[in-house]
Formats: structure tokens, C-alpha cells, sequence
């Protein structure tokens, strides 16, 4: 059953003097700490061309309704906190601009596949447990900082870093995992975020942890359990292409792919 | 400590249909690839279940192949056909494309981001298979019906 809130958002409007539209923003609303229930809540906001779902939700929570969870940090698709369901697929709030959604009512839902912690804010554990699993970082044996050799880094050459710099501007806001079909069905799976982040670091000339890692993702429920139907691909909002690593990875497993 | 809700959208993120409306034509191709897989193990049992008839002598035989005679019996295995047919031509291709071939080749991504692994000749495959399958159920069932 939704609420709507009329005359908070016929005041509002009214203090707003340049904005000539509005936007109706439909919220999913729920407690899972509390009770099971799940509604939507509706609120008209005004908007200009370049307000963004983030924006709007904003206005809500300073305006209209202080209650609405939602997360969120740096507001310039960096931080990958605003992860939302927005007009049914997966997106940055802060990414996202009303006037790009061509609608005059937004509904904005908690991702799926995620544990819903309130109102849009979801539980991202499982997330960030599988990111670990993959040993996100460059493993070697050796020191950076030689002092008998003098090298300071490991030293990288151009063409080796735009093997997996594609794979780097991963910012963990986790829509790849939510539009996933295989991550709606299985709770073991790794998930697109954590096999490309494995394929960032496989990639990596520098890195010699190639077996640790491969060991952890070469299983049932890992590498191999992603069936390639693109979703995580269409929804990040940092060009990584989740769906590439994962299949050029599974092509360096099989020995075809270097 | 939440409860697991929402935690996975389960059978609803497979079948949603508005699901491929917004990921495009590679999610219906997954979903039909499931399906077809589905629906082609649920065939193979039950014709090695009709075959294993024929060792009840051949009138038991000959009723079960009646079975298969009706227009709801061609009906059924036009569709085992074009299931068939799209299996195995999507089987292919995503064969080709996990082995990282056809994908793209990791680069300096630039705004705005368009997701190489979703490109026309994956598009123009899935289209092709599912051209190829309607035209093999269009074949069998003229020459069922004939």
C-alpha cells in the first residue's frame, strides 16, 4: 500500500521558484529487524535537467521524510555506496539523472540479492567476504623496496597495465552481483565483482599469486558457474566489464588464453 | 543481525520477464539456454521411458509411437526440435566465447562505457540461433503435417 504525501510536496515545490518539473519517486520501504513488511512510499519532488535519483532522494530525507535509509558518500560515482534498484535495473543513484530516465515516476528498490539491512541500504558482506577471497592485492615474495638493487617498485610497462586497468576502476557498489542471474539462484557463488577483480590481479605481470588464487575460483561454485548472460556487463557504471575478465579468465584456465 | 530478505531474488530473477526487457537480448538467451537444457533432459528421460516399450513386445511399441501421431504429438516435437536446435547453436557460441574469444580485449576504458563482451557479433549469433530454430520446427512440422 503506498503513501502518498501530497501537501509536504505541494509545499516544497512552492519553495523551489526555478524549477518548472516534478518527479514522483515511489521508495521501497521495510524493516527487517522489525517485521516483514514492505511498501512503497511516494513523494513528489521538483527537479531540474540535471538532478539525479540521489538528489531526489535527498530532497526526500531533508523535506519530506527524514526516515528513508539509503547509503551514500561521495555523490560522484566513486565510492560505490548508492547502489540501487532504479526503475527496475540496477544503478548508481548518484549516477543516475532523472531527465536520462525518461519517466515522470521513479521506483527505487534495494538491490537484489543482497540482505536488506532497511529501506534501500542493503548488507554487502557477502560481497566484500568473496572480494577477499580472491586476494585483491599484487602477492610476491620479494620487498618492494629494494635498497641492494636500488628498485623502489615494481616496475610496469604500458602495454601490461592496459591488460587489466579496465578491471581497477572497480568501486565495489556491487550492481554487477545484483543483476547477476546465477547470484539469484545460488548462495555459494563468487559473483561477477570478485571473479573480475581475480582476473585484475592475474593479469598483473607483477603478481606471482597466480595458483593461490586461481585455486579458490577454479570450483563449481566459482568460475565456472557463470553461465555469460551479460547483465553485470550492462549495469557497471565503470566500464570494468565483469563478463570479459570472467571469460578471459576461464580462457586462461583452459590454457587457450595467455 | 538482518534477516536473509532479499538476500537472493531466487526462480523471480530467472523468469521475471521485464528482466529482459532491460538486459537485453543476452538475457533471454541465458534464460532460453536454461529452459532449453530444462526441457531437453525432461525429453530424454522420458523417450528413454517410451523406447524402453519396445521390450514389452511390438503392439506396446506400436501404441506408444501412436502417441506421437496426433497434431498434439507434432506439436511437442517441433518444439523438442527448435529447443534442440537452439541449444546446441547458443551452446556454441557461448562455448567460443567462455574459451575468451569474441569477448573483446581489456583496454583503457572511456566515457561512455560500453561493455565489449555485449557486442553486435554475440547479438547477430543469438539472432541467428533463434532464427535457425524457428526455421527447423518450421521444417519439421511441414513435414509432420504433410
Amino acid at each position: 500500500m503506498a503513501t502518498i504525501h501530497p501537501k509536504l510536496s505541494d509545499e516544497l515545490s512552492q519553495t523551489v521558484v526555478s524549477s518548472t518539473k516534478s518527479v514522483k519517486i515511489k521508495i521501497k520501504r521495510s524493516n527487517p529487524n522489525v517485521n516483514s513488511e514492505q511498501k512503497f512510499d511516494e513523494f513528489v519532488v521538483p527537479i531540474e535537467k540535471w538532478t539525479t535519483v540521489l538528489d531526489v532522494l535527498l530532497d526526500v530525507k531533508s523535506h519530506l521524510d527524514h526516515s528513508v535509509g539509503v547509503r551514500y558518500s561521495c555523490r560522484q560515482a566513486s565510492c560505490g555506496s548508492c547502489g540501487m534498484k532504479i526503475n527496475g535495473k540496477p544503478g548508481l543513484a548518484c549516477f543516475t539523472k532523472i531527465s536520462e530516465l525518461d519517466s515522470d515516476t521513479v521506483t527505487v528498490e534495494p538491490m537484489d540479492n543482497y540482505p536488506v539491512v532497511r529501506d534501500l541500504a542493503v548488507n554487502m558482506d557477502r560481497m566484500i567476504n568473496n572480494h577477499k577471497k580472491v586476494m585483491p592485492y599484487v602477492i610476491r615474495e620479494d620487498s618492494e623496496i629494494d635498497a641492494e638493487s636500488g628498485i623502489r617498485e615494481f616496475l610496469q610497462s604500458p602495454e601490461n597495465v592496459d591488460k587489466y586497468i579496465q578491471f581497477s576502476s572497480c568501486i565495489k557498489c556491487g550492481l554487477c552481483n545484483s543483476a547477476c542471474p546465477t547470484m539469484a539462484m545460488d548462495k555459494t557463488f563468487v559473483g561477477p565483482q570478485a571473479l573480475a577483480q581475480a582476473y585484475r590481479y592475474i593479469a598483473d605481470d607483477r603478481d606471482k599469486g597466480k595458483n593461490k588464487r586461481l585455486k579458490v575460483i577454479d570450483e563449481s561454485h566459482g568460475i565456472w558457474r557463470c553461465h555469460f548472460a551479460g547483465s553485470c556487463s550492462q549495469v557497471c557504471p565503470k566500464g570494468v566489464d565483469p563478463a570479459m575478465g570472467i571469460q578471459l579468465l576461464r580462457g586462461y584456465l583452459l590454457g587457450i588464453r595467455d | 543481525m538482518e534477516r536473509e530478505t532479499g538476500a537472493r531474488e531466487g526462480l523471480k530473477g530467472w523468469l521475471n520477464p521485464s528482466k529482459i526487457g532491460k538486459f537485453g537480448i543476452e538475457r533471454l538467451a541465458w534464460l532460453l539456454m536454461r529452459l532449453t537444457g530444462l526441457g531437453l533432459l525432461a525429453y530424454f528421460i522420458g523417450h528413454i521411458y517410451e523406447t524402453s516399450h519396445i521390450l514389452d513386445g511390438k503392439a506396446v511399441w506400436d501404441k506408444s509411437l501412436e502417441m506421437t501421431q496426433t497434431t498434439e504429438g507434432h506439436l511437442f516435437l517441433a518444439l523438442v526440435i527448435g529447443m534442440c536446435v537452439f541449444h546446441t547453436g547458443n551452446g556454441i557460441r557461448l562455448m567460443i566465447a567462455q574459451m575468451g574469444y569474441g569477448v573483446g580485449k581489456a583496454e583503457r576504458p572511456d566515457y561512455p562505457y560500453k561493455p565489449q563482451s555485449i557486442n553486435m557479433k554475440g547479438k547477430a549469433c543469438i539472432y541467428a540461433t533463434l532464427g535457425m530454430a524457428a526455421l527447423a520446427m518450421w521444417y519439421g512440422m511441414a513435414v509432420m503435417f504433410a
